[in-house]
């Protein structure tokens, strides 16, 4: 038998080229698109499972951590919709309710657009083949070279495609709620875009239903386009994730001149979550605020990994995002401000705050900025400690038992960024999944 | 009535305090000086019960009720306040959020009935303009960002909040320009009550110009070694404590 080089692809690895050469003919799409899934798909299985080698993955090893790859999620039946309906209903959110069933844009779910909102679904838009929406949903470079990324772009099965007119100001938010009517852990490829036209002004808010993005695995991919003058906050929701699933979200944000962008996450649960943010300046002045929070316990593990790159002048960045440790649970902050040389009197800044429970856990921490301009302002922190037993002290001194005082520093801890936030309601209802974090914390 | 008796109390292997007595009678309001590093702050963290301090021996008596048997919110809860020699920042927690969980949970530990926020707001307002403490400072997060005296009024303002049966300042002037010592004294005068009793401890005697000390008592390595009335105190501003040195040396 003559020598062969076998190469060695994982079980799921093996799946997913399978899987994908099952479903293609079947993903929605002209042509073009057909083409870029190939093209996209060709790269992921160049490229295998992201592992420890690839540096923004360095931490969350994929190709060992993903043994299989589930079978792709089935188009929602009428029956199981119908009984989304009522809890759909029933959720206690302001807005405009959006909702995506296992990847797919679900309209008969969903409230109507707003006045200066236009919705589609993203399978409509990739087979009408409108040009400009489709670059913006190529995420315009964004993202290139990650092989989840490329995985996404070649499996897309839905999402929502939302389209702000020029000067809209919305005034309720758009909430992208994820919903699941399969019984059995699947995989979801979803890819949604928010495009945002100048002077216009909208809110964002993704979350959950149910076990909806909670359970087996999903990859998702939430792209923001935004023009000059416009003002944008988000908020996610990436909370209750159940053992053993896998969230792999990526956000890609492009961000004209003079443009107010604010956003903000929350993750927890027992899954594995793995948050990746492309953001990039590409006009003068403009201001964004990225910021997250991530509370874990037991062997929860969540990786957020953020690229910031400043192409354009005098452009304030802020990224914050805050750690809760307890028991054995791993946190991952890589951060990376990229400044060119176009992009003088850029002011960013990034900090990673850890607060570490135990001697149990782990907080891998990996700032970096890559500087090319020679009249800019940028800076990177990372914290990681324990509660300050001085401060306990004091609150102690003046009567609050111990466990009370642990749990108003943690509250404060995890609070500080969403009081930061401008919509009141939205900010009472982050503060409430906090508290209920902290409430089920087992105290030594 | 504050008794301490016999307190002998180690940092690591060095013996800080030194078998030191005091009593200090209901209504009377006792003053502490003393060279820097012979253990006056050590003595009030002790008491209100701060780790890292190890009690080998003695008592402190809290009308009657040994404190050192108790955890810190227990000490707060049975009516001791230490005001900080260096009150601390706390991030994220608003004033009026701490203040309330404070005062409520002394009153729950006491099997009192909770205090309502619009009465707690009363008092607390009702404290803070006397103390000149402005409105906007109760919205912030404590103390954060407070220049050195006004977060010496906040705890002031704690104090007359929680209306304590003994009340520690450590060098609560330290830090005071001369218009906010006057305030800050004048509100620890107000709160002089014939049941309740001070530990005063500072450095100047200008201090006790202002909050008018029925003792005086000189520390020095570890222990009281002179008590006198007030006059002590203007004694001690001339002379110094050169001649205490030698108790220095021998703790
Ligand atoms: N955590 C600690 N570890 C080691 N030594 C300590 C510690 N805290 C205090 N000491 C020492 O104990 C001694 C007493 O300190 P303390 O702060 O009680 O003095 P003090 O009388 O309040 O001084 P000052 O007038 O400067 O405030 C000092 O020599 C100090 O260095
Ligand atoms: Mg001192």
């Amino acid at each position: 038998m003559s020598a062969q080089i076998i190469p060695s692809r994982t079980p799921a690895e093996t799946t997913l080229v399978e899987s994908f050469g099952a479903v293609k003919a079947s993903l929605p799409g002209s042509a073009d698109v057909a083409k870029l899934r190939e093209d996209n798909f060709a790269a992921f299985v160049e490229a295998g499972l992201p592992h420890r080698r690839v540096e923004a993955w360095h931490y969350t090893d994929l190709r060992t951590i993903m043994r299989e790859a589930l079978p792709l999620a089935a188009a929602p039946s009428p029956a199981a919709l119908e009984g989304l309906k009522k809890d759909v209903a029933a959720l206690p959110l302001h807005g405009t309710k959006l909702v995506i069933v296992d990847g797919a844009f679900v309209p008969e779910l969903s409230d109507k657009a707003p006045e200066g909102v236009t919705i589609s679904s993203l399978a409509t838009v990739l087979s009408s083949g409108k040009p400009d929406l489709l670059t913006l949903l190529a995420g315009q470079g964004m993202g290139a070279g990650d092989a989840i990324v490329a995985l996404n772009a070649a499996m897309m099965q839905d999402g929502i495609v939302i389209e702000v007119a020029p000067g809209a100001v919305v005034a309720e938010p758009l909430n992208l709620i994820y919903a699941t009517a399969s019984a059995t852990p699947v995989a979801r490829f979803s890819r949604s875009l928010v495009s945002v036209g100048a002077k216009a002004s909208v809110a964002i808010a993704e979350s959950s239903l149910g076990e909806g993005g909670r359970t087996g695995q999903t990859n998702g991919c939430l792209i923001f386009s935004v023009e000059d003058e416009a003002k944008v906050t988000h908020t996610s929701l990436l909370t209750g994730s159940v053992a053993g699933s896998i969230r792999l979200e990526t956000f890609m944000v492009s961000l004209g001149a003079r443009v107010k962008f604010d956003s903000f996450a929350l993750i927890s649960g027992q899954g594995l979550t793995r948050r990746q943010i492309f953001l990039r300046f590409n006009g003068e002045e403009s201001e964004s605020t990225m910021r997250g929070a991530s509370l874990l316990r037991g062997r929860e593990y969540a990786d957020t990994t953020l690229f910031a790159e400043h192409l354009a002048p005098s452009c304030v960045g802020r990224e914050i995002f805050k750690y809760i440790l307890d028991d054995e649970a791993v946190g991952v902050f890589q951060g990376k401000i990229h400044v060119a040389p176009e992009a003088q009197q850029t002011d960013g800044r990034m900090l990673s705050k850890a607060l570490l429970l135990t001697d149990g856990v782990v907080m891998n921490n990996k700032p970096e900025l890559e500087i090319f301009a020679d009249d800019v302002a940028c800076a990177h922190g990372a914290t990681c400690g324990g509660l300050s037993e001085e401060q306990i002290f004091y609150l102690q001194a003046r009567g609050l038992p111990y466990k009370e005082a642990e749990a108003l520093l943690l509250e404060a801890f995890a609070a500080e960024l969403v009081d930061e936030l401008e919509d009141e309601k939205t900010a009472e209802t982050l503060r409430g999944e906090i508290s209920s974090w902290l409430a089920a914390r087992v105290v030594k | 009535m504050l008794e301490v008796k016999n307190l002998n109390v180690s940092i690591g292997d060095r013996k800080i305090l030194n078998d030191f007595c005091i009593t200090v009678k209901d209504g009377e309001v006792a003053a502490i000086m003393g060279p820097n590093g012979t253990g006056k702050s050590t003595l009030s963290y002790v008491m209100s019960g701060r780790p890292g301090y190890t009690v080998e021996s003695g008592e402190v008596l809290l009308n009657g009720v040994n404190l050192l048997d108790f955890e810190p919110n227990e000490r707060a809860a049975k009516g001791l306040f230490l005001a900080f020699q260096y009150p601390l920042e706390i991030p994220g927690v608003a004033t009026m959020t701490f203040l309330k969980a404070a005062l409520n949970a002394q009153r729950k530990y006491r099997g009192e009935p909770e205090l309502s926020t619009p009465e707690l707001m009363k008092k607390v307002n009702a404290a803070a303009s006397k103390l000149g403490i402005k409105s906007d400072m109760m919205k912030r997060a404590l103390n954060v960002g407070f220049s050195g005296g006004e977060k010496k009024r906040m705890d002031i303002l704690q104090m007359a909040l929680l209306e304590p049966s003994f009340g520690i300042l450590d060098e609560t002037d330290s830090g005071l320009d001369i218009d906010a010592l006057r305030i800050v004294s004048e509100g620890v005068n107000s709160l002089r009550d014939p049941k309740r009793g001070f530990l005063v401890i500072t450095h100047y005697q200008r201090l006790l110009d202002y909050i008018v000390p029925d003792t005086v008592h000189v520390m020095a390595g570890g222990r009281i070694v002179r008590t006198g009335g007030k006059e002590l105190a203007l004694e001690l501003e001339k002379s110094g404590y050169a001649e205490y040195l030698g108790e220095e040396k021998a703790a």
